[in-house]
């Protein structure tokens, strides 16, 4: 073994963590990986292990994380599980910020109009028949909502729909769509809609429900912290 | 220096024209300046309704293509002195006019009158963008049937993004036992889904169709309810404060009696 420490491995339960000290420059932590992976005796009949490396305070591009993957690949029994950083891109953080983000509208959505947001939208106001609104992520109105509702309009199937007073044309969470059976004429005070288990269909209940279902939208940064 | 009121609804035959009309002579009755401009070329038909038609000679057309100047082609009413139509081109299409020459049009008259109410075709396109243009308020007509209030939600959505004041709302032909049965949305429910402010309602009232099959607006007549509501209206407009007229039928013991004798 070299005497520098720059490529710690230790083992846990999920496999072995990596860790690679983040004060060591990025071409003599390769080097080094090359001689550690090579130094590691591994039997052919052990089976496959995971590995997470840790990168501690260091910013990989994609690139050098394949020049990584590069490295273990050679090594036929050790296989890259994650790579973790503390840290992210500015670029990859305002979209984050932008994806959790809660926005607040203060107007009526009027037949004709689309209101388009990014993250969370928080409208105080009407959503008339014909006007529409769109998140990527919930959609919680502070009003009647008559008009179209899409949440998670970018794919999140966790995103839920929520109004004080729900008498929507249709709902829509992700690529599902769902209408009020023809029957129905009234709408309803504080309700929402989320998708089911299954994930297939829209489900309609009493917005006190929602913390059953979805407690995570209790936390402002959920999903910061989810990454 | 007058102001221009655009009067429109998106929905085709809710009354644009009628109260066009009856707001124009009610103003007038009141001793205003009032300049009535029809923007629906092609299919004008305010000239119709006021009575005027045969004494046109030029049009809106001839105004902006130089032919003629504004105060030529404006037609005085019958009945008031004070009351001018400018009447729409039967013979061009809607491309023919423009926001801007509307505009050039507004401004040159404002100063003759106190009131300019501009008629806006049915729809959201040209026309409709050519009437908005020199406004300064605007007025959203709408009856109580789920269609008209959906355009005029619209309308209303399109008229917040212009610079003028926010619209308000006049319901017209209102048939009070069709509300009471529920089978018409009630008053309350259309203020409830366009959040303007209300300032008129107008009774269904055949009077309406005879006083215009006539070419005489139905607020020049003294008592029926139409033009009552009519004039209330453009009090209304004035700035008085006056309340909402009651739809209700009474019911009298006179009413009833002459009803049993086949006299009502």
């Amino acid at each position: 073994m070299a005497v520098k420490r720059g490529v710690t491995i230790k083992g846990t339960r999920d496999g072995l963590s990596l860790y690679m000290d983040d004060t060591y420059s990025y071409k003599e932590l390769l080097s080094e990986l090359e001689e550690v992976l090579s130094a590691q005796h591994i039997l052919e009949e052990d089976p496959l292990i995971r590995v997470t490396i840790e990168l501690g305070n260091r910013y990989l591009t994609s690139k050098q994380q394949d020049e990584i993957r590069q490295i273990f690949e050679k090594h036929n029994k050790l296989v890259i599980d994650k790579i973790q950083s503390n840290l992210i891109e500015k670029k990859t953080a305002l979209e984050w910020k932008e994806q959790t983000d809660i926005k607040m509208y203060h107007r009526m959505v009027r037949s004709g109009q689309v209101l388009h947001v990014e993250g969370d939208l928080f409208l105080i106001g009407d959503v008339n028949p014909g006007g529409k609104v769109m998140a990527s992520g919930n959609v919680f109105v502070l009003g009647s909502l008559k008009g179209i509702a899409h949440a998670g309009c970018s794919g999140n199937k966790q995103a839920v729909i929520a109004a004080s007073y729900m008498a929507p044309s249709q709902l829509r969470i992700a690529d599902i769509i769902s209408r009020p059976p023809d029957s129905d004429e009234e709408g309803m005070y504080m309700e929402c809609g989320f998708l089911d288990e299954s994930y297939e269909k829209i489900r309609m209940e009493r917005v006190t429900a929602l913390s059953k279902v979805r407690p995570e939208l209790n936390g402002f940064e959920r999903r910061v912290m989810n990454g | 220096m007058g102001e221009a009121i655009v009067i429109t609804s998106g929905k085709g035959g809710v009354g644009k024209t009628t109260t066009t009309a009856n707001l124009g002579t009610a103003l007038a009755l009141l001793g205003n300046n009032v300049c009535l401009i029809d923007t629906d070329i092609g299919l004008r038909n305010l000239d119709v309704v006021m009575g005027l038609e045969n004494r046109i000679i030029y049009d809106i057309i001839d105004v902006t293509q130089n032919r003629c100047n504004a105060r030529q082609a404006l037609v005085r009413d019958k009945r008031f002195d004070c009351l001018h139509l400018l009447p729409a081109a039967q013979t061009s299409d809607k491309t023919a006019l423009t926001p801007e020459a509307m505009i050039e049009i507004i401004q040159d008259l404002k100063p003759d009158y106190d009131y300019i109410l501009i008629d806006c075709p049915a729809g959201i396109e040209q026309g409709y963008k050519n009437a908005v243009a020199g406004a300064d308020k605007a007025i959203v007509v709408t009856t109580p049937e789920k269609s008209s209030v959906r355009d005029a939600d619209r309308i209303i959505g399109l008229l917040e993004q212009e610079d003028i004041d926010p619209p308000t709302l006049v319901i017209n032909r209102i048939r009070n036992h069709m509300v009471n049965n529920g089978d018409m949305l009630e008053i309350d429910e259309i203020i409830q889904i366009l959040s303007i402010d209300l300032i008129g309602i107008v009774a269904d009232d055949d009077e309406v169709i005879k006083a215009s099959n006539h070419g005489e607006p139905v607020a020049f007549q003294p008592k029926t309810k139409a033009s009552i509501a009519y004039r209330n209206i453009a009090r209304r407009i004035l700035g008085e404060s006056i309340p909402l007229q009651t739809l209700d039928e009474k019911i009298t013991f006179l009413g009833k009696m002459k009803k049993m004798l086949g006299m009502k």
